[in-house]
């Protein structure tokens, strides 16, 4: 497959739950486009609509005032996600979620997005905003050319 | 934005004469889902529903949220000593499903056939 030509593609969602989607499909769109395999496609989708869920309730905490930025980078042999919203970025990563912790009530059900986001694509760093504010996570997943 | 999730109960006989509560769930599974995730499965009468099998068939999209919900049903139906498996998951969510170790406390099957078959 020739090397795709660079393309970035924006999208602002609103602070509300379920527009997630949104994203999630234009970043399905971009990948197909670029040749990305169907399960490689699936991957990306729940790991961009955590990234936007984690934008909506945490970053922006539910604020329909304030939108929720999307950036897709394509080119080469990957594609960039960049999810910025107005919070204050993340202190630290959250511990690893644990089943049996959960069943046995030591921890809470939730908590599962980014250990998601973390194990589905190539790459995923959370950026603190150096003015507090537009913090982002920037994720990576690449063609794999065993399969191309 | 997020489509509404339906569900509904039905009760069938596994091949090996066990009574089996199906919980059929339509839509998106988010956060919005308590009540047909939860609420449907809390309507089920513990001490007859032994068994339970939740078929993901016609769900398309599981977030985070969706799959809190899951844990805390199964969360439920442990202490209730009820059995929950699960059919009808795309490749995608098994994996998913698998990933955070929900497995670990409900079966995966294919197929309701396959499903039945084990109980």
């Amino acid at each position: 497959m020739s090397e795709f030509k660079s393309a970035t593609v924006e999208v602002r969602l609103p602070s509300r739950l379920g527009f997630e989607k949104v994203a999630m499909s234009s970043a399905a769109s971009v990948a197909k486009l670029m040749g990305f395999r169907e399960d490689r496609v699936e991957d990306l989708k729940t790991a961009v609509a955590e990234a936007c869920i984690n934008a909506i309730e945490h970053g922006n905490r539910l604020n329909e005032k304030l939108s929720v930025g999307v950036v897709l980078s394509a080119g080469g042999d990957k594609l960039e996600v960049k999810v910025i919203d107005d919070g204050k970025g993340m202190m630290k990563q959250p511990a690893k979620p644990d089943i049996d912790r959960k069943m046995h009530g030591e921890e809470g059900p939730r908590g599962m997005g980014m250990f998601l986001i973390q194990a589905l694509v190539d790459e995923a760093e959370w950026v603190a905003g150096c003015d507090g504010k537009s913090s982002y996570v920037r994720l990576v997943i690449r063609l794999d050319k065993e399969a191309e | 934005m997020q489509s509404e999730t339906k569900s509904r109960v039905d009760k069938l006989t596994s091949p090996a004469g066990h009574p089996v509560t199906v919980l059929r769930f339509e839509g998106d599974i988010a956060s919005t889902s308590k009540d047909a995730v939860l609420g449907t499965y809390q309507g089920l009468p513990k001490d007859t529903a032994k068994l339970i099998l939740l078929d993901f068939t016609k769900v398309d999209y599981i977030n985070s949220s969706g799959i809190a919900l899951v844990i805390q049903l199964l969360i439920e139906a442990a202490n209730a000593a009820q059995k929950v498996y699960a059919f009808g998951l795309s490749a995608h969510f098994t994996k998913v499903f698998t990933m955070v170790g929900i497995t670990k406390y409900a079966g995966l099957f294919p197929g309701q056939a396959e499903a039945l078959a084990a109980l």
